[in-house]
């Protein structure tokens, strides 16, 4: 087989039992690979109403036929699970050189099943699989693991996705960490490992990728590349980061601050992307086979004494990865924390401890304002946690991870938080998932891509700020939105399939270039618009998944604060979310019922007749 | 002439695009596990680096060959392994100053850089440019103020005692 290696290794942890099947050809064509194909098998496997916490729940590493060839930045693979988080259907994906490993030792897919009876790791070298004990890394952080692993196995080249002490102690919104810095950070896919008492997934894989057509491939590799290589995103991602962003999104009234207050961030030049560059960055890093790369390596160097309140033992000399626009805006601009060490302290505690820093930063944001409004006191909290206290962040995010204090109450994510208090208004998501860097009072079309995600409220799914600030688009007026946002969500699911990086789309390289290299990988013929039909195969399925989940219209829904209170001042002032009328308009363009529902005919025309 | 590689680690980014490319050439498949050239992570100092073979001009592992099965390509001066009369004694491994001559797991016979006949794919493949194919009189130049270095270091120590 050429493109994908067509295998499934399957790990039964409560057993330890380790099969290896092949995947269904028509699954391969119909779903592509990684999001979709995952999501095909959750959806045939699992009892979506289970507990994610439990070991019905299944965990799905999958990769793309492009993860782990020259095509620009194939790197990704996707996790797929019931979300610990959002208890809805969860698609995080993560770069870095893990996910190529896996291809490598000749694997599209991994699933793990049923809960290891004590800490365990898998071990995978080609075609020899293992579970193993992992006591000696339970209870350490995630850069200890990968050098722990490293040195135990002492085997060139092994890759390593693991879980921190987020993950462990069963934070409902730890992630999975590859790579050290790398991570597949949403919805809780750490927690569901954690669940499964499994620490670490160690890959070193010796084969190859085949390729259908070379020649016809290598042409659709250099037409990307050459079409990245020109275009201006490119060149500013490389050199000034994700957190670039910052600059455009404050300059709308878009960058959400001090948890969905204000609209703009007075100190944002303190954390945009020239500030990272020119004060701490040592060197960008690339994911594998990334022609972009935005990673940012940071030291603190001099700065390392800093924020340390209650803080325990560690090293802060080393370099470290981040932060990236998101991290930069939930540890930054959300908690009104404008100290760049603070936040970069409290990123590199996320990446050891194993927390998506999106969820981490917007659920202190929201502790932050029970703390200001006088909801808790400081009897409640060991120190002040007021907005904009560089201690409070950096002392929180240890506190989460290992539950200590009120660390045990951000734990459980600021809607169960919220709730706990009596102030659900703090909570600023949808499906219980902490909104990510975009203010949808400042970007309306963001307002309906977050109620309508799967995943819960992500900005990966339809990123609308670069088509709201586009010519002749208002960014506060609802038209087109709806309809632009149901393309969207289909061309980056279709993207994800791939196992290439959503940010070559932002880079000239969308789907109309990816299909030809698909194509040329696998032998199998691809359109775009076959491309977008798969995109839209799987977000009916996922939608139906997360329906026998129990999820209705009511969760396709946003808070009050985005829908009643405007800001006061800057760009966006005045404006609300009105998804009252854009979200009938998306139900429509989706073809479903109004009541959010997939209507028969669309799932026979998407061939999912049989679901 | 004769070609080499001049590697600019400073402009790494650590992607891998130039193991791939590699192990495209050795192997008509994409797998980095063969490739003839090895990116090096030093994640501490925030620094990668693409190592190959330097193309020595007083070639250790061609003089360990017992059986001179490494030879020059008189084309690009490249030092190249004959596959047929390669023997797998693995002397050539250890003659490498370097360590940039492998064996492949699947033959036991030994691997190089042979410059891919005068256009490395590696350079090719490279996205910011820290490959360069250099046509220079002295191979693997740029290493000098390195080799310079270990050198002095040496001859000290050796006078010292």
């Amino acid at each position: 087989m050429a493109g994908w290696t067509g295998k499934v290794l399957r790990a039964n942890l409560t057993t330890g039992e380790c099969t290896i099947e092949d995947i269904p050809e028509q699954w391969l064509k119909d779903y592509v690979g990684a999001r979709g194909l995952a999501d095909r098998y959750l959806y045939e496997e699992m009892d979506p109403t289970v507990d994610p916490l439990s070991p019905d729940n299944k965990l799905i590493f999958a990769c793309g036929p492009l993860t782990g060839t020259p095509a620009p930045c194939g790197s990704r693979y996707t996790v797929v699970t019931k979300g610990a988080l959002t208890n809805a259907i969860t698609t995080s994906n993560s770069g870095g050189h893990w996910g190529p490993e896996l291809r490598f030792a000749g694997y599209d897919l991994l699933i793990l099943e049923g809960k290891a009876p004590k800490p365990s790791y898998l071990y995978i070298y080609d075609d020899h699989v293992e579970v193993r004990d992992a006591s000696a890394y339970w209870g350490r952080g995630v850069w200890e693991t990968e050098d722990g692993l490293r040195e135990e196995l002492g085997i060139p080249g092994l890759r390593i996705a693991c879980i921190g002490q987020a993950g462990e102690n069963l934070v409902k919104y730890a992630c999975i960490v590859n790579d050290k810095h790398r991570a597949a950070g949403r919805s809780g896919v750490g927690t569901v490992m954690g669940s499964k008492n499994l620490k670490a997934i160690a890959v070193r894989g010796t084969g190859g990728i085949d390729i259908a057509d070379p020649k016809a491939f290598m042409k659709a590799v250099w037409t990307m590349r050459n079409e990245m290589a020109e275009n201006a995103t490119t060149a500013a991602l490389g050199e000034l980061g994700t957190a670039s962003t910052i600059d455009m999104t404050n300059l709308f009234g878009g960058l959400p601050t001090r948890n969905f207050k204000q609209g703009q961030f007075e100190e944002a030049e303190n954390l945009n992307g020239n500030a990272i560059k020119d004060t701490r960055m040592v060197t960008n890093k690339a994911c594998f086979a990334c022609t972009i790369a935005c990673g940012r390596v940071c030291r603190l160097g001099e700065h390392s004494d800093k924020f340390l309140v209650n803080m325990h033992k560690r090293n802060w000399k080393n370099a470290g990865e981040g932060p990236e626009y998101e991290a930069a805006w939930a540890l930054g601009a959300d908690t009104g924390v404008g100290d760049l060490d603070a936040v970069l302290k409290a990123n590199w505690l996320c990446n050891d401890l194993g927390m998506d820093p999106i969820s981490m930063g917007a659920t202190l944001a929201a502790a932050m304002e029970l703390y200001e409004t006088g909801v808790i006191g400081d009897d409640d909290v060991e120190l002040p946690l007021k907005f904009g206290s560089g201690d409070a962040l950096v002392r929180m995010v240890e506190a989460t991870a290992y539950r200590e204090g009120f660390g045990n109450e951000l734990a459980e994510g600021s809607k169960l938080m919220g709730d706990k208090f009596n102030h659900p208004e703090v909570f600023m998501g949808s499906k219980g998932q902490e909104f990510p860097a975009y203010d949808p009072r400042g970007f309306q079309g963001m307002g309906v891509a977050y109620a309508t995600c799967n995943r819960g409220a992500c900005h990966l799914r339809a990123w609308t700020p670069g088509f709201e600030t586009s010519e002749g688009i208002d960014p506060h007026a609802t038209e087109g939105k709806s309809e632009w946002v149901v393309g969207q969500q289909d061309r980056s699911t279709a993207h994800d399939a791939t196992g290439a990086c959503l940010f070559i789309a932002f880079a000239g390289a969308d789907i109309e270039q990816l299909a030809p290299a698909v194509s040329a990988a696998t032998g199998i013929e691809y359109t775009t618009e076959d491309f977008l039909k798969v995109g839209e195969r799987t977000w009916n399925l996922e939608k139906m998944w997360n329906i026998k989940a129990g999820f209705t219209a009511k969760d396709d829904w946003l808070p009050k604060r985005l829908r009643e209170t405007p800001h006061t001042d800057g760009p966006s002032a005045g404006v609300t979310v009105n998804l009252d009328v854009m979200l009938p308009i998306y139900y429509k363009e989706r073809g479903w019922n109004e009541d959010g529902t997939p209507t028969n005919d669309k799932l026979a025309e998407l061939g999912l007749a049989a679901i | 002439m004769s070609l080499s590689l001049n590697i600019v680690p400073d402009k790494c980014t650590g992607c891998m695009q130039c193991e791939l490319a590699c192990s495209w050439v050795q192997t008509g498949t994409f797998q980095p596990s063969r490739s003839l050239i090895r990116v090096n992570v030093f994640d501490e100092e925030a620094s990668y680096a693409p190592y190959t073979c330097l193309q020595c001009d007083e070639a250790w592992c061609m003089n360990a060959c017992p059986v001179n099965a490494i030879v020059i390509d008189e084309n690009t001066n490249a030092k190249v392994v004959l596959d047929e009369v390669c023997i797998g004694c693995h002397l050539c491994t250890i003659a490498c100053p370097f360590g940039t001559v492998y064996t492949l797991p699947q033959t036991d016979k030994a691997a190089k850089c042979n410059l891919c006949g005068g256009e490395p794919a590696c350079s090719t493949a490279c996205p910011t440019g820290a490959i360069e194919v250099v046509d220079s009189d002295r191979p693997g130049d740029w290493f000098e103020p390195w080799a310079q270095r270990v050198d002095a270091n040496y001859r000290e120590a050796a006078a010292a005692n």
